[in-house]
């Protein structure tokens, strides 16, 4: 750096100014524009009375309104629970409308959100790589191998996919049992069904396609087995790409049939008693677990949530009360002329 | 630097031999050639990533990318730290690469110079950098000195030469160096190839002003001084060649030494920035072992029994290794608290900044074609936090031009413009200036503009040409002459040249001399007056005389003086005279002008030849021959007539006083530290407004000896203190106590003023004063340090950077304020004058001391005020988008699960939330220029750290961390139970995380719009903009087509279509901002409301006016109010009559016809007086 003081004798260095008409030497004059000068147009907001009150009051006027909507829906969807402990029994129908019911299995502290849990799949696998079919990775394991065959689907979350049958019957008052009709597809995402999830090939020959993979470990049937349905088997069955979507908590529920309706004019339940059977063959007892079925309608906002309605009315009225609260300190102790006084 | 250091041994005597490389290299001295780069092609790569990886950020990031690639604790993908790892370390490298070229560049240059050698019997073109020591190199006029040399002989008589040493200690007038007399007739090549003395001297140093050393030649032995070096950066002025030989090269040149390492500046805020990441590391070690320990827990209680789904691994022995596993994984998952983005963000920021700066049009000066430059761009906040100012004097507050701008004749004015009503019309650039064009002779670049002193002189009003004939006599200006007409002249203070240059346009042109004779052209005619005696100037006297006889045979004693001196010397009958003279001198001292007052005197011609005759006697005298000549001068200067006064302006820089206390009013203090004399810089002082009348008392300590000092600081101290204690009644006894404490300053209403001497401040710098030193520095309004060395004002910078954590700046012109420019937290140079060092030494640069205000007011402040908004918000987004998997850890087994996808991670900091932070952080105003200037006020946050601290950032992290609980436990009670419109469940995990990232990006960027003052076109892009690249990039990332290619590494597929059509998950993020936003609203509209500070009410003013249209401004002027009288306060030594009386100063030529015998007696002292006073002098003064 000081070695450089000397450049200033040089005299080839200076430039001198030309005048506006401008010779060819260019002046070191910096450019008049806004940017460079700093002096772009620009909005200045600032904090007053005049704009954050009404913002209070607004906020407040709207959530408000949203809030009980909310809530009023919330409350008006049926919802029925039962903890599958008690197998089955004659419960009452609470359904009274004509829509499609849904009927969801819920588990509770399962930690499907563990991060070795999570991470524990092969999508490229789910897919239908077939490379990847023949060769797990390693993310599978331990459950990428078992007994030297490569296991398809991989990995602990299939590997621990909810296996019970859940069976609805109407109670008939003359003593026999329907069994209600479910459909088992639709319940799961429509990318998920046709992007994310796709069988090795489209063969309709699953067994052929799964040759030499063997089923994961807790499974009874392999993949191929899981339903008779071409479309609904293997990797895109609906059950097995519900479970695939871990849940974000570890208590959660997940859509496991629905109850369509039949049509606008009956309900899709009858009144009456209904027995659930369930075939028992998910453990949740060892990790303190536990099993639900949810039977549920579901509105404009989704299912049953009053925790939505009830903050949305919180805050509103918090809002309104603190827009209330500001206005006071404002007219009590408020600057209003706070430009008056700037000392200098 | 280091490197030449290396491999010399301590040096402890250094022999030099003439004419001997081979003797000389045994001692491997450095040679001339200098390196200020740090890397070369091969070295660059290793060194410059081992000096990044040094910095404490890059090393922990790469630790974190370590712990990455472990698979076993990897909780997020490599490429999450890599990616931006890479960006930083890249872009650092580039911009040290880029400054390193320039380095090597000007080195390159500095050292490819030529210099003439002496080789082999011949002169030959050596580069600089192939000058060794003991070499014989030709100097011309001219031409930098190219190393530290040995003067052997010059082209003048006596082995004389003249320099300039300005670029080493700022001095503009010229010195005088002459060579030993055995060596001063080597004039030809052969004899100086013969020359084979040895010289022993001392081992480099940095001490400008001492040299001592030893000449061994032809078994004699001559002892060296300073009086017989150039040093390197000095300038041959005045003389057509000379020789000298190296002793000094390149690196160990005194220059060189002088310059001081070159530290490597931190802002204030930097460091506050490393312990604050230092705390965010603690805090995130805390969070880690929190989750470990809850990790340990969980997979004891849980975890076992939980193995028919989820078994452990073969390495996870235990619940405790799993729980230390986690540990590290939380560490990788949480590091973005303290993003690396933050670094380039801020790095960039400063960029933008220093940019602003070098296009600031009002920093810009047109007359040099010189714009104000950012040197150092990693300084920018600091401008705006400045307590201490540091000034030099000459060249920084004043231009270093006199101009002679009034006179008092014969009682009567001149120099002021009047209108047709008799009213004082202010002097601007438009003001007509008197027309000299009846003068051939006239110096174009003087004006004046008052006419009546013109019709004066063309009325031949005889005291105006008196006045003005000896303005044109009494001197020790040298002429030169280059062709016909076109007059230079070399003066020896610039005072001297304005006088001298005001009479030659006023007709009365002093054209030649020689020791006998001044030939003047008077009116166009050629007039030779007789030199008779010349009675030198000394800061005793101050005055000098002249005495001549005129052609017309009369003997006349003309003299030049301080008025109170000269008034005393007055015949009583210019009494009168004496009055009106006396306020006119008052006034002009009022306007700061300094003033000489002249006065002439008759001689008898018999009376002469007696005196001359007790002269010449006098002069022969070897003992107590200064007295007596003392003695004989005060005879003769008796009795004197009162011709007038002169004026002259020592000038200021534009808007100096202005700038001075506009910047007072910031409350930053400025001290002028200054090589010039007390005098001098206490006028200065007083033109410039920060020494006034009114003030309480102005304390000169100027003690010789540590006693002294110590004595007058005390007694001074005590002064101030004394009297504020009567009024603050407070203890008696802990007088010492009061000081330390700093509200107890501020109490001090009473306004002191401390001038204080080089020598005195010396003694006041030792460890045991400096603190009394400083203590009573700062209790004064103004503090002036004249006669300090370069070293010396870097030692008062660094005692107050030690001792009163402000952040000082420097500013300086000259080579002398090199190195407090570098001491200082921030260095500004002064830039298009003649010597560059300063500049190219300083972080800022620019043309003009007025442009301090603006760079400090509006640049600084903007700049500080813009850093802190940035950092707030950058910790509190960072807390918002990072703890949310603290949260999240108590419901996912502390596991380390994140919340969000990988992408999301890695492009968060980089794309979704850098460009609004940066937009802001570069064109954020929250008081425009105007009346960020208007209000000096509003840059007192700065100085007291009030934007961004400890506390602020601890409330920012709050809020962030606030922000994060919202953000993770709105969206947890929604998804509880929630499930999708069409009945199937969407309280999955990636629903759950697009949800959670949309809401933190619109809560950011609402966030960043409420604290943007300045929404400027940019700014509306840049945040709309990433609200909708953050859209985008999310659809496409999670679109089939990016799925179909990488299955595996978007694993989001599709979630975004089916989370965001929902409704519910609308009214979450809807939720979620309000609630996030609202609270840090009402708090901030709170703060507005009832305790506004001086910024939110100019702010408010600043809108209100602008609705009701500009208004006028009036820009306060500052109006000196000093009836001070100056002196002969110039720059002058003492010596110089002897020197042209003696003609040892001429041109041989000339002078061997014209000298007389009978004065060679007294001649032959004058050059060992001269040194003798001079040495006295250089003691203090250099």
């Amino acid at each position: 750096m000081m070695a450089s003081s000397y450049n200033a004798k040089d005299e080839d260095g200076h430039i001198t100014v030309s005048g506006p008409g401008g010779g060819t030497l260019r002046s070191k004059k910096p450019e008049n524009t806004a940017f460079k000068q700093q002096r772009l147009p620009a909005w200045q907001p600032i904090l007053t009375a005049g704009t954050v009150l009404p913002a209070f009051f607004i906020i407040g006027l709207i959530f408000i309104p949203i809030g009980i909507g909310l809530y009023v829906t919330s409350n008006n969807i049926k919802e029925f629970e039962v903890t599958l402990y008690d197998m089955s029994g004659p419960h009452q129908n609470p359904f009274r409308n004509c829509n499609n019911v849904f009927m969801y299995y819920g588990l509770s502290n399962f930690y499907q959100n563990h991060r070795r849990y999570v991470k524990s799949r092969d999508d490229s696998q789910l897919n239908g790589d077939l490379e990847s079919l023949m060769k797990p990775s390693k993310e599978c394991e331990p459950y990428a191998y078992h007994e030297n065959k490569p296991i398809a689907p991989c990995g602990a979350i299939a590997n621990s996919m909810f296996n019970d049958t859940l069976e609805l019957f109407y109670n008939d008052p003359n003593g026999t049992k329907i069994q209600i009709p479910m459909t088992a597809t639709g319940i799961a995402w429509w990318t998920d069904k046709h992007v994310k999830f796709r069988n090795p090939t489209d063969n309709a020959n699953l067994t052929a396609v799964f040759q030499g993979t063997t089923k994961p470990v807790n499974w009874r049937r392999p993949v191929y087995e899981l339903d008779t349905d071409p479309q609904n088997n293997g990797f895109i069955n609906e059950d097995f790409i519900v479970w695939m979507r871990t849940a974000a908590l570890p208590t959660f529920r997940k859509l496991y049939r629905i109850i369509p309706k039949k049509n606008s004019m009956v309900p899709t339940l009858l009144r009456g008693n209904y027995t659930l059977e369930v075939v028992y063959n998910y453990p949740v007892r060892s990790f303190e677990g536990r099993k639900r079925m949810i039977l549920s309608t579901i509105s404009w906002m989704g299912g049953k949530n009053p925790f939505l309605g009830i903050a949305y009315i919180t805050v509103g009225s918090v809002c309104f009360f603190l827009g209330v609260v500001l206005l006071i300190i404002h007219h009590k102790y408020g600057n209003r002329n706070n430009s008056a006084d700037i000392a200098n | 630097m280091a490197f030449w250091r290396r491999n010399t041994f301590v040096e402890k005597e250094r022999h030099v031999k003439a004419n001997a490389r081979d003797y000389n290299d045994k001692f491997s001295y450095a040679d001339n050639r200098i390196k200020t780069s740090k890397y070369n092609i091969f070295t660059f790569l290793p060194i410059n990533l081992f000096e990044q990886f040094q910095r404490v950020a890059n090393a922990y990031f790469s630790v974190l990318f370590i712990l990455q690639v472990i698979p076993e604790i990897s909780s997020l993908s490599w490429f999450t730290t890599i990616v931006p790892l890479v960006l930083v370390l890249a872009i650092t490298a580039i911009k040290d690469a880029t400054d390193d070229y320039f380095r090597h560049k000007s080195d390159q240059q500095v050292n490819n110079r030529q210099s003439q050698v002496l080789i082999r019997g011949s002169l030959q073109n050596e580069k600089w950098m192939n000058v060794r020591v003991g070499d014989i190199i030709k100097l011309e006029n001219n031409q930098f000195v190219a190393a530290d040399i040995l003067l052997l002989c010059s082209s003048e008589p006596y082995g004389l030469c003249y320099i300039e040493t300005a670029e080493l200690d700022g001095e503009t007038n010229l010195k005088v160096r002459q060579a030993l007399s055995v060596t001063s007739d080597l004039g030809d090549i052969s004899k100086l190839m013969d020359f084979d003395g040895e010289v022993i001297c001392e081992p480099p140093n940095n001490k400008l002003d001492k040299f001592t050393g030893t000449l061994y030649w032809r078994d004699n032995k001559y002892p060296l001084d300073n009086e017989k070096m150039l040093l390197r950066g000095c300038v041959l002025r005045n003389t057509e060649w000379c020789f000298g030989m190296v002793i000094f090269a390149g690196l160990q040149t005194k220059l060189m030494q002088n310059c001081g390492r070159t530290k490597f500046k931190r802002t204030s805020i930097d460091k506050l920035m490393n312990t604050l990441v230092l705390w965010i590391f603690a805090l995130l070690i805390c969070m880690g072992v929190i989750l470990a320990i809850g990790n340990t827990i969980w997979e004891s209680r849980v975890g076992r029994n939980f193995q028919v789904f989820l078994p452990w691994s073969e390495y996870q022995t235990s619940a405790v290794f799993s729980g230390f596993l986690t540990f590290w994984s939380y560490i990788i998952i949480l590091n973005t608290v303290v993003p690396i983005s933050l670094y380039v963000s801020v790095e960039v920021l400063r960029l933008g900044h220093s940019y602003f700066i070098n296009w600031d049009r009002k920093m810009y000066y047109s007359q040099r074609d010189t714009a104000a430059e950012a040197r150092t761009t990693t300084l920018n906040e600091e401008l705006g936090q400045v307590e201490f100012i540091f000034s030099d004097k000459t060249g920084t507050l004043t231009q270093n031009i006199m101009v002679f701008s009034k006179c008092s004749i014969n009682g009567q004015t001149y120099g002021d413009v009047y209108d047709e009503f008799d009213q004082k019309v202010e002097i601007t650039e438009k003001t007509a200036c008197v027309d000299f064009s009846f003068n051939p002779l006239c110096d174009r670049k003087f004006k004046f503009y008052d006419g009546s002193l013109i019709e004066a002189i063309k009325l031949e009003d005889p005291a105006v040409q008196e006045f003005f004939r000896l303005l044109a006599l009494c001197h020790t200006v040298m002429p030169e002459e280059k062709s016909e007409g076109h007059l230079v002249y070399q003066a020896q203070s610039p005072d001297e040249g304005a006088l001298v240059t005001a009479a030659r346009n006023f007709g009365f042109v002093f054209r030649a001399r020689t020791p006998e004779t001044i030939t003047l052209c008077e009116m166009g005619q050629a007039v030779t007056y007789q030199l008779l005696a010349i009675l030198d100037f000394n800061n005793v006297r101050k005055r000098m005389s002249v005495i001549v006889r005129n052609p017309q045979g009369l003997i006349k004693l003309y003299s030049k003086g301080a008025d109170t001196i000269i008034f005393d010397r007055l015949d009583p009958c210019s009494g009168d005279l004496m009055y009106t003279t006396s306020e006119h001198l008052n006034e002009f001292a009022g306007e700061g002008l300094r003033t000489l007052a002249l006065a002439y005197k008759d001689l008898d011609e018999h009376y002469f030849e007696v005196w001359m005759k007790k002269l010449l006697f006098a002069s022969t005298v070897i003992e107590n021959r200064e007295d007596h000549l003392a003695v004989l001068y005060e005879e003769i200067e008796q009795g004197l007539k009162l011709l007038g006064a002169t004026a002259i302006e020592d000038k200021l820089q534009e808007g100096v006083p202005e700038t001075i206390a506009c910047l007072g009013l910031a409350d930053i203090k400025i001290w002028v530290l200054t090589g010039d004399k007390l005098e001098t810089a206490m006028n200065i002082g007083y033109s410039c407004n920060m020494l006034r009348d009114d003030m309480n008392e102005v304390f000169v300590i100027s003690g010789h000896t540590l006693l002294e000092v110590q004595q007058q600081l005390r007694s001074a101290k005590e002064h101030i203190l004394g009297l504020s204690r009567v009024s603050s009644a407070g203890d008696v006894e802990k007088t010492d106590m009061f000081a330390e404490d700093s509200v107890f300053e501020e109490t001090i209403i009473a306004e002191y003023a401390l001038v204080i001497n080089g020598h005195s401040l010396a003694h006041a710098l030792e460890p045991q004063l400096e603190h009394t030193l400083l203590d009573l520095a700062c209790l004064c309004k103004t503090v002036i340090c004249c006669r300090v060395t370069p070293m010396q004002k870097a030692q008062v910078v660094e005692l107050v950077k030690r001792h009163k954590r402000a952040v000082t700046l420097a500013i300086g012109d000259g080579a002398n304020d090199v190195s407090m420019i570098k001491t200082a937290h921030i260095g500004v140079g002064i830039s298009g004058q003649e010597g560059m060092q300063a500049a190219l030494a300083s972080d800022y640069s620019f043309a003009q001391f007025r442009y301090l205000q603006r760079l400090l007011l509006v640049h600084g402040r903007w700049s500080y005020f813009r850093m802190c908004n940035f950092l707030c918000y950058f910790f509190y987004k960072n807390f918002a988008f990072t703890l949310v998997h603290f949260w999240y850890g108590f419901f996912c087994g502390f596991s380390a699960q994140t919340v969000y996808d990988q992408w999301f991670i890695t492009l968060f900091n980089i794309v979704y939330t850098s460009l609004p932070v940066l937009a802001m952080g570069l064109f954020d105003q929250d008081v425009n220029d105007q009346n960020s200037l208007r209000y000096p006020s509003l840059y007192k946050p700065g100085q007291q750290n009030l934007l961004f601290n400890k506390r602020q950032f601890f409330m920012c992290t709050l809020q962030g961390m606030g922000t994060s609980f919202l953000l993770f436990f709105i969206p947890y009670g929604a998804f509880s139970v929630t499930v999708k419109e069409d009945g199937s469940n969407f309280s999955d995990q990636q629903a759950f995380a697009v949800t959670i990232a949309t809401s933190l990006v619109i809560v950011a960027s609402v966030q960043i719009g409420l604290e943007t003052h300045y929404w400027t076109a940019v700014n509306h892009l840049f945040i709309w903009g990433s609200l909708t690249v953050y859209f985008a990039i999310l659809f496409a990332m999670q679109s089939n087509g990016m799925f179909g290619i990488f299955p595996s590494n978007f694993p989001f597929i599709g979630t975004a279509r089916n989370c965001l059509s929902e409704k519910s998950v609308w009214l979450v993020i809807l939720l979620t901002t309000v609630v996030c936003v609202v609270p840090g609203l009402a708090v901030s509209f709170l703060r507005v409301d009832l305790f506004p500070t001086l910024t939110d009410k100019v702010r408010h003013l600043q809108q209100t006016t602008k609705r009701q249209g500009p208004q006028e401004q009036n820009l306060r002027r500052v109006r000196r109010t000093s009836s001070r009288r100056s002196a002969y306060a110039f720059s002058h030594q003492q010596g110089y009559g002897e020197l042209i009386t003696s003609g040892k100063n001429m041109r041989t030529s000339t002078v061997s016809s014209a000298r007389s015998p009978q004065r060679t007696p007294h001649s032959s002292n004058w050059i060992e007086n001269m040194l003798k006073r001079k040495n006295e002098v250089s003691c203090i003064s250099v």
